[in-house]
């Protein structure tokens, strides 16, 4: 075996792996404070995307839009809590989930309807494809500066979530709903915070997987590579995220050069998902999820 | 008045355990049975048999496969898509490698491989729960998937992928018009689901929903749960895999890994969501539901813009507005379609008093 080549592999894994972490990520947060399993997270990828780069494209400098964007996820955030969340509270689980479901459908037809469904090129200003050597390994440039953003986005919201009162409420509220509402933490307010962190988290994930793929329709299936990321890292664990892609994307990449030829390719698609699998048969909640204690 | 039960007493425990125990149920499904045999064929013309009601019916078919195993034994699948492929893919098989076989019992030969990879794909539950299974069982559904489409053993080496299925044809009878095709499906449906109402009142069925109120209640119990929960998984494959090979030799005509994509095995997991988790009745209103109401929005979609619009941006509304009434059914009631069925029995019960 090569090693240079070896390296290049899982260097690539391992930074597009982080990619797939910045889309689990939102999906963490949601979890965290409300139990919901956000399916609708891919579909706000594409949303914050397409709205971003339709407004560069009318000639709205680079800052405005990412905080005009901004302003309208929060918008979002706001009417969903308003219009789904709230009417569904202590519903079973698999009901708001169906919920979020239908939610993503609404999200992708509103998203091409007010904007449009063609390919939309996002040019941050960053070549795609230059390359940097370490020995006789090349390395994308992007996917380093991609996993740096990561890489500070995790940092951020753990300091937010740590030593903010804000994050300090999220905890609560992840923690008991009940116990949260009882010393006065308002759970509404906490609901659009977390859905409007998460739009913000989308946004970031959109502009990278935009400026990667081109912003189009295909960026919101990221969301279901995002979800075995979730599986192995624990739906509960930020940190979590960032090793679970991290898994995954260098899982992939080795099994798909090493594994692939054998089988005749493409195992990309669901070879996370089986790696998922067997970390769950082994530990139920994921690398760094919360025990899960039941009680009869 | 008119529905209630007093008055009929019942004199064993056959009699008390009857699939259907009240006389103006028995009376409702023999009319319900007759009108589908009987009236629709002669009123129905062949789009709305060829192009409605065989894929309603199928769908359906899945839908009941789907709730026997979220709704009854509380295990998430995201996987149905994925065993309906694999039965469409050994009912071809078989058919292909050995054409005497009859298509009914092709038919019967995928449901039992799908059983066999549901059961595989269901050992996980034993140990992981919830939206993990979920996930756990997406992996069945992207496994499948990809199996079928890079595996040209599968499809018979057919160079395009897609491969019409065999003719059906049993006692010199051929099903190639719509009125055959709807009566056949019609059969195994009717068959299916009187089956499966028999099983959740066995004992079978009451360890399921055991399992699916409290599972460790339940192995409290003395219910096994490893046997309970890949019994279901393997029922509820079966009857997905029939469903699939229906699918692929009645509505499609071909058998194809495309037409059994993850968001096939969403709309059926709407379609029992909606419909109401856990009751037989609840698997058709949500199919029936989820297979019309997107003919509706076409319909009024074009009405309404007058082809103003182009199709593109129509499809993107009619997404909205599949999405709201997801969202809207499950804000105003949560229980699913089977629920208001109930509450209009009882309010049948009283009228025309008020109570």
């Amino acid at each position: 075996m090569d090693f240079w080549f070896f390296l290049e592999v899982l260097i690539g894994g391992l930074l597009s792996g982080v990619m797939y972490s910045l889309v689990a990520l939102g999906f963490v947060l949601i979890f965290k404070a409300s139990g919901v399993f956000n399916f609708a997270q891919g579909a706000m990828v594409l949303f914050a995307a397409l709205t971003f780069v339709r407004l560069v494209e009318y000639g709205v400098p680079m800052i405005g839009a990412a905080v005009l964007t901004m302003i309208v996820m929060v918008i979002l955030a706001i009417v969903v809590e308003r219009l789904v969340l709230r009417p569904l509270v202590n519903q079973d689980l698999i009901i708001l989930f169906m919920a979020t479901i239908g939610l993503n459908y609404f999200i992708e037809g509103m998203a091409q309807t007010v904007w449009d469904s063609n390919v939309h090129v996002l040019d941050l200003g960053i070549d795609e494809y230059a390359a940097f050597e370490v020995g006789q390994a090349f390395i994308n440039k992007f996917d380093v500066m991609a996993a740096g953003v990561a890489g500070a986005l995790v940092l951020v919201l753990s300091l937010f979530f740590q030593y903010t009162a804000i994050g300090r409420a999220l905890r609560a509220v992840a923690d008991d709903h009940q116990g949260a509402l009882s010393v006065g933490i308002p759970l509404r307010h906490i609901w659009i915070y977390v859905w409007s962190t998460a739009g913000l988290v989308a946004l970031v994930a959109g502009l990278v997987w935009g400026s990667k793929l081109g912003v189009q329709f295909a960026i919101s299936t990221v969301a279901l590579k995002a979800i075995p990321v979730l599986i192995i890292g624990g739906f509960t664990s930020i940190p979590g995220a960032i090793i679970g892609g991290l898994i995954v994307g260098s899982g992939e990449k080795l099994a798909e050069v090493y594994l692939g030829p054998f089988v005749g390719g493409a195992i990309e698609n669901w070879f996370p998902y089986m790696l998922a699998m067997v970390v769950l048969m082994i530990r139920p909640q994921g690398i760094f999820g919360e025990k899960i204690i039941e009680r009869v | 008045m008119i529905y209630r039960e007093a008055g009929q007493f019942k004199t064993s425990y056959n009699s008390d355990q009857a699939i259907l125990p009240i006389f103006q149920d028995r009376v409702a499904m023999v009319l319900m049975l007759l009108f589908a045999f009987v009236v629709i064929p002669i009123v129905a013309n062949d789009y709305w048999l060829g192009s409605i009601l065989v894929p309603f019916l199928v769908l359906s078919l899945a839908a009941l496969g789907l709730n026997v195993l979220t709704g009854y034994a509380g295990q998430i699948s995201l996987g149905t898509a994925g065993f309906m492929a694999v039965g469409a893919f050994a009912a071809f098989n078989l058919q292909i490698r050995i054409p005497e076989v009859p298509f009914l019992l092709a038919f019967v030969w995928g449901g039992l491989w799908a059983a066999l990879v549901g059961v595989i794909f269901g050992l996980p539950s034993l140990r992981i729960k919830g939206f993990y299974l979920a996930v756990a069982t997406l992996a069945a559904q992207f496994f499948i998937e990809w199996l079928f489409t890079h595996f040209d053993w599968f499809t018979n080496y057919s160079t395009s992928g897609v491969i019409t299925a065999p003719p059906m044809k049993m006692l010199g009878i051929a099903f190639d018009n719509p009125l055959n095709k709807y009566l056949l499906v019609l059969c195994i449906v009717v068959l299916l689901a009187f089956a499966v109402r028999n099983l959740v009142r066995s004992e079978v069925g009451r360890a399921w929903m055991a399992v699916r109120d409290m599972d460790i209640a339940a192995a409290a119990i003395g219910i096994n749960l490893m046997k309970t929960k890949l019994i279901a998984f393997g029922v509820s494959s079966f009857i997905c895999g029939v469903a699939g090979a229906l699918w692929a030799y009645v509505v499609l005509g071909t058998v194809e890994p495309q037409a059994f994509d993850i968001s096939r095995s969403f709309e059926i997991l709407f379609m029992v969501v909606i419909g109401g988790l856990g009751s037989v009745a609840g698997a058709f209103l949500g199919a029936a539901f989820i297979v019309l109401l997107p003919i509706l929005l076409n319909n009024l979609g074009s009405l309404f813009t007058g082809g103003q619009v182009s199709t593109g941006t129509i499809s993107h509304i009619e997404y909205m507005v599949f999405g709201t009434f997801i969202i809207f059914f499950l804000i105003v009631e949560p229980n699913g379609l089977a629920r208001l069925w109930q509450i209009g029995k009882e309010k049948l019960r009283l009228w025309p008093f008020p109570y």
